[in-house]
């Protein structure tokens, strides 16, 4: 029961990703810009990598529950903030609510599960993250249909708008309330019937030693693999934050030009391979070694977006299949990470670890936007158009790509000088010992 | 809140309801995802 535990607030949090449901009403109810009605999913995104990156280690220390009950309030509290904040025709409370509060939940909601998951399943270790961070991706495809019929029967007017958060809040609080009764800590020394702790051992990227949080953002390992995850992630964000009016602009001036109801179809498209990739590839890293995988993501994600600049607007399907690879490729280095993170560093602080990590999404949701944006405007003044305005922004994803590639090529085992040292357990305490026993 | 521990990982009735509790609206979500798929195939 731990998977659909972490699964019930990833499944809601992962309601960030369709905050543009949201825009257009907001935009029309305060008479807001473009620029202005982002501001509260922009603050939820910059405070989902602070608060796990700040957090992380009280999430270690006081444990899984605490940390969904947390989220759980936050996330929930965000949203009855907002609709109190539309009724009163307040939009900075929606600011708050929705982007600070809310943005909070979403950090630490994000990290609550990960290592309890690695711990009831220290033998598939990337399929159990795998399940939980597929569900961030989920998150947005339950619920922005589900906040559109929502507006369409509450109406896009400030009482409407006002409603659909009242309702969100609600049902998201007793939706994560059933992962925050049932996720348990498995005890201390259990293990998976009939697995053997020495044979996972055998690669020579896992250790069955601990490195603190502390230590662990002092090795080269930690920096490299930011790299790599940052680096992977503005190759994908880049496809996904523009998608609807790139297919578009890569085929307008060929003869089977893109309709706006076929771009929205290749956005879900996207979505469904984001999700995909996330169980799919983190599953396969458990078979393969997570070192390979990301060879795979790096080095064939590269290949994909050769063929893509290459191409041009010779071939839509082509132009789909390989989109549909990177942002398989993109959920999967999510979902692949903390898993990577445990064999590099043991379960010891590995949520705490995951959320420092997570500093390179923030970099990355930056870094990736503004070059495809960037370059596709400059391109568009120089009176180019069709797929020449993205060519430029391919090659630099690819360079990227190269880059993350040899990151996770340098990324060794980690020096034992900042393991922890074997002490005697304290009673009911979890502490290195005890982590290296059930390792 | 402190955190509980088990012992087991064993199957018992309330599985089901725990998994249809996650698994119902994910179901709803993959299914408008595939009617918006199908825009981009349908025209």
């Amino acid at each position: 029961m731990i998977p659909p535990a972490a699964l019930s607030v990833h499944l809601a949090i992962g309601q960030a990703y369709s905050w543009s449901v949201f825009k257009k009403p907001l935009e029309s109810a305060f008479g807001l810009t473009g620029t202005a009605s982002a501001l509260p999913f922009q603050l939820g995104i910059v405070m989902l990598g602070l608060s796990a990156a700040f957090g992380g280690t009280l999430v270690e220390r006081n444990g899984p529950r605490w940390a969904m009950f947390v989220s759980m309030i936050c996330f929930s509290s965000g949203f009855l903030i907002s609709a109190l904040g539309v009724a009163l025709g307040q939009y900075w409370l929606v600011v708050l609510g929705y982007g600070f509060v809310g943005g909070i939940g979403l950090g630490i909601g994000y990290i609550s599960p990960v290592s309890t998951l690695m711990k009831w399943f220290p033998d598939r270790p990337g399929m159990a993250t795998g399940i939980a961070i597929m569900g961030f991706g989920g998150g947005a495809l339950i619920a922005s249909p589900w906040s559109t019929e929502m507006l369409s029967a509450f109406g896009s007017d400030l009482g409407g708008i006002s409603k659909t958060f009242l309702v969100h809040g609600l049902v998201y609080a007793v939706f994560m309330s059933m992962g925050v009764f049932l996720i348990r800590v498995p005890r201390e020394g259990w293990r998976p019937p009939g697995w053997d702790p020495a044979k996972t051992a055998v690669r020579s990227l896992v250790t069955t030693a601990n490195v603190s949080a502390r230590n662990a953002i002092r090795t080269p390992q930690f920096w490299c693999l930011w790299v790599v995850l940052c680096f992977n992630v503005t190759a994908g964000i880049g496809i996904l934050e523009k998608a609807a009016p790139m297919i578009g602009d890569f085929f307008a001036n060929t003869s089977t030009p893109v309709a706006a109801g076929a771009a929205a179809g290749f956005v879900a498209l996207l979505s469904l391979a984001n999700m995909a990739g996330r169980i799919v590839w983190s599953s396969t890293s458990d078979v393969i070694g997570r070192k390979n995988m990301y060879r795979v993501y790096l080095g064939v994600g590269a290949l994909f977006y050769l063929v893509i600049a290459l191409a041009g607007d010779s071939s839509t399907l082509l132009f789909i299949v390989c989109a549909m690879g990177i942002l398989s490729f993109y959920g999967g280095g999510f979902a692949t990470v903390p898993a990577y993170l445990k064999d590099l560093f043991g379960t010891y602080q590995v949520g705490a670890i995951h959320g420092r990590l997570l500093t390179a999404w923030s970099t990355a949701g930056v870094l990736g936007p503004l070059i495809v944006n960037a370059v596709a405007d400059s391109q568009e003044a120089a009176g180019r158009s069709g797929s020449s305005l993205y060519t430029t922004s391919l090659y630099i994803m690819i360079v990227l790509l190269a880059v993350g590639f040899l990151a996770n090529e340098l990324i060794r085992p980690v020096n034992p000088v900042y393991h922890e040292p074997p002490v005697e357990e304290e009673a009911g305490q979890q502490g290195p010992l005890a982590m290296r026993g059930e390792a | 809140m402190a955190d509980g521990q088990e012992t087991s990982t064993g199957f018992n009735p309330l599985m089901l309801l725990v998994w249809a509790w996650v698994g119902l609206p994910f179901a709803y979500g993959v299914y408008e995802l595939i009617q918006k798929v199908a825009q981009l195939f349908g025209g």
